[in-house]
């Protein structure tokens, strides 16, 4: 690889332009450190932007900017910055950068976005620095640039000589920051980094126990804190034994928060301030509230199912998506299958409880909080306590999991109110049960379909009415059906129809909203109907695509959601040949009680297409012996390792979710309160076999956390039914009878 | 209360109330953070410790009750300052992580296994892991962790993928 073209003086309205990066700090960071942007730092580092130092030593620091919760960012984007620098691995240090979006750009992890919002701009960043050192190695040697090349954090030039990239430092932070034009990036053929197996950089202090998370933050002087909120939603606070409270060890404080009257903000509460973590949490134990619950508390789960069952056959409030003629296309159908579909709300339940530590002084506030959402927080505390955004410093912790729980940050706002009060810096710690009784939920639904077959087998019909959860007149998040969601569009007599009933009930997203459950349900209902026109659910699958290569945006209904956008229905059928292939569908006879079952979904930008292979025993124990992934997200894998890891997650938690989850909500508050009611999957019911495979395709890279999620759940009940004949249309697995003779 | 406490082979002494979880001990007093708390109730695992070698429930064990039982934390898993337990450096190898913060509770848990059995079978993987909780799902590589770290114990040195 060589740098072929001198970087050369560029104004920076140019440089913005050309970079396409306007409109934020991050290209003015860029250039902090260039020739007119004031004097060479000490020491001869070389700081180019926000993102990259390279100290005199030749040591090369790469700042990570999005919050890590066990997505493995903070290791995948600095890969790239690395790979395009050309420099090793071994020798780079990455370091969590503050929340700061005027200096580093957007800072939001959720969605599956942090790669493809970087991608480009992380080669453009590392290859523009190693632009600069090789100037710096050309001007030093008084070369041609032509002439030289970086080699693993040096410039070599063609007689042989060269330099380290620590010895060029000083010089290269003289320079102008080149035109994007002047920049050459490496390409993929030349990766030495990009799409190898690299471990997380956090693995060192993760096995052994260093501070890290949110909740092993210590701050000299610190205090703890515990909050008692409501069990039913939104409930507000009459009184509370405060005076008692106070007299007992160790506690410092206690007293009552009224809440900004939005339950994902700052909900009322009780809060004891001590000063060990169990000096709060025995108080609390202590802790008599007298609550006014407020309306949410006459709202149950069984009442809504009730109604929604009342209701199925009439019109829905809305209508989705109408295409042709159901009602006709259904009477006029050689075969009709109608089936209910019914899952539960669910809950994020990270495993390191929802916590922030925060400091109010001089009418500033500091915090250290593990949020995907960084800026949801800042723009919360303005909003809800007044404090402008410029005087607030937020310290990114990693996160112990995320999986959309902490884009909400009412925890944080919860911290930071406490800090008002508090004349020192405390950290908030929820409870487990704090954790699953003031989440924002999946939301639970229900779907009540009918599909109707031609005399050929064809799907000629489709009708839902699907039932949703809404929060001030919306869906929540997740309980939103695209119009254009699989298979809308692909059917000629097609009506979708939703009827929302309006709760207290806080609800939020969770990793694939809406996808994770939609997925289940469609994927399970097309199996019903593959097997009652006698195909095989992968031709099935097949022919239901069709043979058009792309399917257009929004040729239909009239709402709006996360899938409207064009689909590749060459990606997707690529994908599921693909993953039939490596799972070698059909190729096999199964005992009965053994079978496989397939499944794929679009999200997330991601293609996605899985198989599971299960073995139900007489009495009804479900074993997930192998399951085979196959994903397309595009021309490049960054981190393999990082990649797999996620997509093992995503079966390992699609399963889960479908084996237990399931959260009561009775008089508007959840009944379960630990992990002894709402058990989590464990190894023991962990696939014996996992495999992931992605296949490159040429297209934009995009993200990995959540597209391998949706079909995993189809996968594993389709696969049941071929090992029982029984089919799943209940979340969770634990209130289906398996048993078969 | 003061307690004279045996952890990670020092004497460490604390002042605090008889019922306190030796978890909020070792995070709060001792500094020791990489004891996690799941759930308080020893349904997680997070906070797994050994208490004379015995895989314990930090989280359910009041100080009282420790006396001298040798207290081991994922702090002081590794044979020596600057060495890796092999589960550690099994654990490094396959990038077993993602938010990591049951792993400490994962690898003492595992770390008693092998010593015990030090050649176990996914059955014994399983049955002696079940009691600890990984949220994101990464199961499939402490399986693998585990066995390569018993490669590792018998002197296998052979890269692992």
């Amino acid at each position: 690889m060589s740098a072929t073209t001198a970087p050369r003086a560029v104004n920076r309205r140019d440089f913005l332009k050309l970079t396409g990066l306007a409109g934020g700090g991050f290209a003015l960071a860029f250039q902090i450190r260039s020739a007119r942007g004031g004097a060479a730092p000490a020491g001869g580092e070389f700081r180019p932007n926000a993102f990259i130092r390279i100290a005199s030593s030749g040591a090369v620091t790469i700042v990570s900017k999005q919050p890590e919760m066990g997505q493995g960012v903070k290791t995948s984007l600095p890969m790239i910055i690395a790979e395009q620098l050309e420099v090793p691995w071994s020798s780079v240090t990455i370091e969590q950068g503050d929340f700061d979006e005027k200096l580093y750009g957007g800072q939001s992890a959720g969605g599956s976005r942090s790669t493809p919002n970087n991608y480009d701009q992380f080669h453009l960043l590392g290859a523009t620095v190693r632009t600069m050192l090789v100037e710096a190695a050309a001007r030093t040697w008084k070369v041609p640039a032509a002439e030289c090349r970086a080699v693993e954090g040096t410039v070599v030039h063609s007689s042989g000589k060269k330099l380290g990239y620590g010895a060029l430092a000083a010089t290269a932070a003289t320079l102008e920051v080149p035109a994007k034009e002047a920049v050459r990036l490496k390409e993929p053929k030349d990766f030495k980094l990009l799409g190898k197996r690299i471990a997380q950089v956090d693995t060192p202090r993760i096995v052994t126990g260093q501070p890290l998370f949110g909740l092993d933050l210590r701050v000299p002087g610190m205090l703890n804190a515990v909050y008692e909120k409501c069990p039913a939603f939104g409930g507000k606070v009459v009184s509370a034994n405060l005076d008692f409270i106070k007299t007992l060890p160790g506690v410092k404080d206690a007293f009552i928060l009224e809440g900004n009257g939005k339950v994902k903000e700052l909900n009322p509460g009780v809060a004891i301030i001590a000063d060990s973590t169990w000096a709060a949490l025995s108080a609390r134990r202590q802790l008599k509230v007298t609550w006014d619950e407020g309306k949410v508390a006459s709202e149950s789960w069984d009442t809504f199912v009730a109604e929604a069952r009342a209701k199925a056959a009439g019109p829905g409030q809305r209508t989705l998506r109408r295409d042709g003629d159901v009602a006709q296309a259904l009477a006029g159908a050689a075969k009709k299958v109608s089936a209910e579909y019914v899952y539960p709300f669910i809950s994020h339940a990270n495993l390191e409880p929802q916590n922030t530590t925060a400091h109010f002084r001089d009418g500033r506030l500091e915090v250290w909080s593990p949020t995907q959402v960084p800026a949801n927080g800042v723009a919360m505390v303005t909003r809800v306590l007044n404090i402008p955004a410029d005087k607030i410093t937020l310290h990114l912790t990693r996160a112990g999991g995320g999986f959309g729980r902490r884009i909400g940050a009412d925890y944080l706002v919860e911290a930071a109110a406490i800090a008002q009060r508090v004349p020192a810096p405390v950290k908030l710690t929820w409870s487990r049960e704090d954790d699953l009784r003031h989440d924002q939920y999946r939301p639970g639904g229900l779907h009540f379909l009918q599909g109707g077959l031609d005399a050929q087998g064809r799907v000629t019909a489709w009708k839902n009415h699907f039932f949703t959860f809404g929060e001030g007149g919306q869906p929540g998040s997740g309980g939103s059906l695209s119009p254009d969601e699989f298979p809308g569009r692909w059917i000629p007599n097609f009506l979708a129809e939703q009827t929302m009933f309006d709760t207290g009930w806080p609800m939020g997203p969770w990793r694939a909203p809406g996808s994770c459950v939609f997925s289940w349900v469609f994927h399970s209902f097309i199996d019903e109907l593959a097997h009652a026109a006698g195909r095989d659910p992968l031709e099935f699958r097949l022919e239901l695509l069709g043979t058009r290569d792309e399917m257009p945006a929004g040729s239909g209904g009239g709402g709006k959601g996360k899938q409207g956008g064009g689909y590749s229905v060459a990606r997707m059928r690529n994908i599921l040949k693909f993953t039939a292939e490596k799972a070698g569908w059909g190729k096999r006879k199964f005992a009965r009680g053994s079978g496989a079952g397939i499944a794929f979904h679009f999200s997330h930008q991601g293609y996605f297409a899985q198989v599971a292979e299960v073995t139900v025993s007489k009495d009804g124990q479900l074993k997930v012996d192998r399951f085979v992934t196959g994903g397309d997200v595009g021309r490049q894998i960054v981190n393999l390792s990082g990649a797999e890891n996620q997509v093992e997650g995503s079966v390992v938690d699609g399963l889960g979710t479908l084996l237990t989850q399931e959260l009561n909500i009775e008089r508007g508050r959840v009944v379960q309160g630990n992990f002894h009611d709402y058990p989590l999957i464990r190894i023991t019911e962990s696939p014996a076999k996992i495999e992931t495979h992605f296949l490159s395709t040429d297209h934009p890279t995009t993200g990995i956390g959540e597209p391998a999620i949706p079909p995993v759940a189809p996968a594993v009940c389709n696969a049941i039914f071929a090992a029982t004949g029984k089919r799943v249309r209940q979340m969770p697995l634990s209130r289906v009878d398996l048993r078969w003779s | 209360m003061k307690y004279s406490l045996s952890v990670n082979g020092a004497n460490r002494t604390v002042d605090v109330a008889p019922d306190t979880p030796l978890l909020w001990v070792l995070r709060d007093n001792l500094e020791l953070t990489g004891t996690k708390f799941g759930c308080g109730i020893g349904q997680c695992g997070a906070c797994t410790v050994h208490l004379n070698g015995v895989p314990t429930r930090a989280c359910m064990t009041p100080v009282s009750t420790v006396g001298r039982m040798k207290v081991t934390t994922i702090e002081g898993l590794a044979p020596a300052a600057g060495k890796l337990h092999p589960l550690q450096q099994a654990w490094t190898e396959l990038d077993v992580a993602q938010c990591g913060y049951c792993q400490p509770g994962q690898l003492m848990t595992a770390a008693a296994l092998l010593r015990d059995n030090p050649k176990p079978t996914d059955e014994d993987i399983d049955g002696a892991l079940a009691g600890n909780i990984c949220r994101c799902g990464t199961y499939t590589r402490i399986r693998q962790g585990i066995k390569r770290a018993a490669e590792l114990t018998a002197g296998g040195k052979e890269a692992a993928r």
